[in-house]
């Protein structure tokens, strides 16, 4: 019958353990509610319940968004995040438009569009913002973003770049120029072609060539040049024009007296920029056109955060200076 | 023999020179070619149409057609139809364009590879006509599509992109000469085509295969009783035309130094009508190789001739179809007209 009071040792050993749970609840306490796995702050939603849909007029064989779907996919690993792409074969505003009322019926957490015809994709856009679904608008559609309630607008419109571009090649000297057309009925392509004329000055002929058949393209523009001495400026609006183009010079013989340019990027572009042959070639930067709508999605989804303004992508010029840069970024189709 | 008292046969009509010949089915598209070129001679004449340069122009691009175009015509004599040639000229260049980039293989090794593939997608598409019976239009549309898709999906898939370039490989080998290399201003796939035009009349006109298409292209059922191996000559037939849009995707290739997922577009259709053009009939049993020759020189003009007129190219379409429904009616009248009763 040894009754004792509390001896010290005790209130030791009781001390100690109440500090011991004090701290484990304290540190399952600090960890705070839902967390997402080493995400750092959690938000109002995880990534791994984000699923978001890109809806474009690009076709999968186009080389320029080739590029894009890249960005998308390589903004996809990064953030963690399911994304899905959907483009028609060819540029066909209805089939877009079922694209999109498609995606709209799965409910994504938010979707990433082009909007190629106003008319026609307007109307479905505002459904989806109006059902809750946050829309960024890329490449095409800078004038009509902010009606139809979309967070922000990424990309260069192609009017623009061609403006841009028809500027560069007045101050190199051009007064009368060609603009190849590799894809006739591609209305960005249209659009480079506009902005090209009107950023020249005016004297600007376009000539459609079929990009499918290199040869006939090239003997094409053989032709075209041979009839046409007082040519001075070219501009290819693409891979497809601009090789065959490149070859077309050399067999003619004027590489020399014409200035030369084209729009995206490709190996064969960039050695021949870096060469002199070429005077520039523009880059829309078009990885970022994908990658960034999926980040800006993410950020406004999670934590309900977004630009205020539109963000531009290009163009970016690229010279003889930083030709060689590119040209391993070019092959992995990152620009 | 018995003389008629006035001295010469009465029951057989001498028939003139001109006459005969225009009867032949490989000549036929002559009269269309003749009326496309004075067009073009009259209206661009002093555009460079008629010059060596010009000329060299629209016969590379004829040649280009032409080679797919000779077996096609055969194979359509055969009856049936190959609608994805067109696919297979991409498929095989970006089989060669891979290769030699992503995997560093040799560039006839590359070559060599994409003929195979071909012949095998050939084997392949007479084996599934033959086995299920169905028309060769349905099962090549479906190879169309599929090819396409197979090489868009593998080309991003392998590379993330959908132009790829030789890089270094095709500069100077004598595979780049022998395929896309030039003798002055005229480029080789102008005598590629040649021989294989010749090599087609030959065969058709002098061996005993040739004998065998025209008979399964008019009546298979007769002919397999008569004891020709139908099933051989077809699927020998479909190999043929993959083999040559394999050939034209490595001349393509190697003088562009690049390949693209979308090459060989139209191809098939263009075929087909530079052989129908040319005489070959869309119901089998009747035409000849020569036609398609001329069927697709007449192809090669109306495409590049207008870019010598110098009306806008918004009207290319537009003008390549009038200008082809002209020369096919033309050649109409002139056959009709040669061959009919007097």
């Amino acid at each position: 019958m040894m009754e004792r009071g509390f001896s010290r040792r005790d209130f030791l050993k009781a001390g100690c353990a109440g500090i011991a749970g004090a701290a484990v609840f304290g540190a399952a306490g600090c960890g705070g509610g839902p967390e997402t796995e080493g995400a750092g702050v959690a938000g109002l939603t995880s990534r791994k319940d984000i699923r978001l849909v890109m809806v474009t007029h690009g076709s999968a064989s186009d080389p320029f968004w080739s590029v894009v779907q890249n960005g998308l996919k390589q903004a996809s690993k990064d953030l963690g995040v399911e994304v899905e792409y959907r483009a028609p074969e060819s540029l066909d505003v209805v089939d877009i438009q079922k694209n999109m009322e498609a995606a709209i019926a799965s409910e994504p957490s938010g979707i990433a569009m082009t909007v190629v015809d106003p008319d026609a994709l307007s109307d479905l856009a505002r459904q989806a913002t109006g059902k809750g679904i946050p829309i960024v608008v890329l490449n095409t559609g800078q004038e009509v973003w902010e009606e139809v309630g979309a967070i922000t607008y990424v990309g260069q419109t192609e009017y623009d770049a061609g403006v841009e571009a028809g500027k560069r090649m007045a101050e190199a000297g051009v007064e009368s120029a060609l603009c190849i057309n590799q894809e006739q009925g591609n209305v960005a392509l249209e659009d480079r072609c506009n902005g090209f004329s009107e950023g020249l000055g005016g004297n600007v002929k376009e000539l459609a060539v079929q990009g499918t058949d290199p040869t006939a393209a090239q003997n094409a523009i053989k032709t075209e040049l041979n009839n046409n001495s007082d040519v001075d400026g070219m501009l290819t609006l693409g891979p497809q024009g601009a090789i065959p183009a490149l070859q077309a010079l050399k067999s003619t013989g004027k590489g020399q007296a014409l200035k030369f340019a084209t729009f995206d990027l490709a190996p064969e572009v960039l050695q021949a920029v870096r060469d002199g042959d070429l005077l520039f070639a523009i880059d829309q930067q078009q990885f970022l056109q994908g990658y960034l709508p999926i980040t800006f999605l993410t950020t406004y989804v999670q934590y309900g955060v977004s630009p205020v303004n539109e963000v531009a992508t290009g163009p970016r010029f690229v010279t003889r200076q930083d030709a060689n840069d590119v040209i391993d970024l070019t092959k992995q189709g990152i620009r | 023999m018995a003389q008629s008292t006035t001295g010469e046969e009465t029951r057989v009509r001498e028939v003139g020179v001109l006459r005969r010949w225009l009867t032949r089915p490989e000549l036929a598209a002559v009269a269309g070619a003749i009326l496309v070129f004075a067009f073009f001679a009259v209206v661009a004449g002093d555009s460079g149409f008629l010059t060596g340069g010009g000329t060299a122009t629209y016969l590379e691009v004829a040649a280009q057609l032409g080679i797919v175009a000779v077996p096609v015509s055969m194979l359509m004599i055969a009856g049936e139809f190959d609608l994805s040639v067109g696919s297979m000229v991409g498929a095989a260049g970006m089989i060669i364009a891979i290769a030699v980039s992503q995997y560093g293989w040799p560039l006839w090794a590359a070559v060599l590879l994409s003929f195979l593939v071909a012949l095998g997608v050939g084997f392949f598409n007479g084996y599934v006509v033959i086995k299920t019976g169905l028309p060769s239009f349905i099962v090549t549309l479906g190879m169309l599509f599929a090819l396409r898709g197979l090489t868009i999906g593998f080309a991003r898939l392998l590379t993330a992109r959908t132009q790829i370039g030789l890089g270094d490989a095709g500069s100077g080998s004598l595979l780049t000469s022998i395929f896309a290399g030039s003798i002055g201003v005229f480029s080789a796939s102008i005598i590629w085509w040649l021989v294989l035009a010749l090599l087609g009349t030959w065969v058709l006109q002098r061996m005993v295969f040739g004998n065998w298409i025209f008979g399964v292209g008019g009546d298979a059922i007769a002919a397999r009783n008569v004891g020709v191996p139908v099933n051989r000559v077809k699927i020998a037939l479909f190999m043929c035309t993959a083999l040559s849009a394999a050939l034209l995707a490595a001349i393509q290739v190697l003088d562009a130094g690049s390949a693209d997922v979308l090459r060989g577009e139209l191809v098939e259709l263009q075929a087909i009508a530079a052989a129908v053009i040319g005489g070959v009939l869309l119901t089998g049993g009747y035409g000849s190789v020569i036609g398609a020759l001329f069927g697709a020189l007449i192809f090669g003009m109306v495409q590049q001739g207008i870019f010598f007129t110098g009306v806008s190219t918004d009207w290319f379409q537009v003008f390549v179809g009038v200008m082809l429904l002209v020369a096919v009616l033309f050649n109409n009248i002139i056959r009709k007209r040669a061959s009919e009763a007097r």
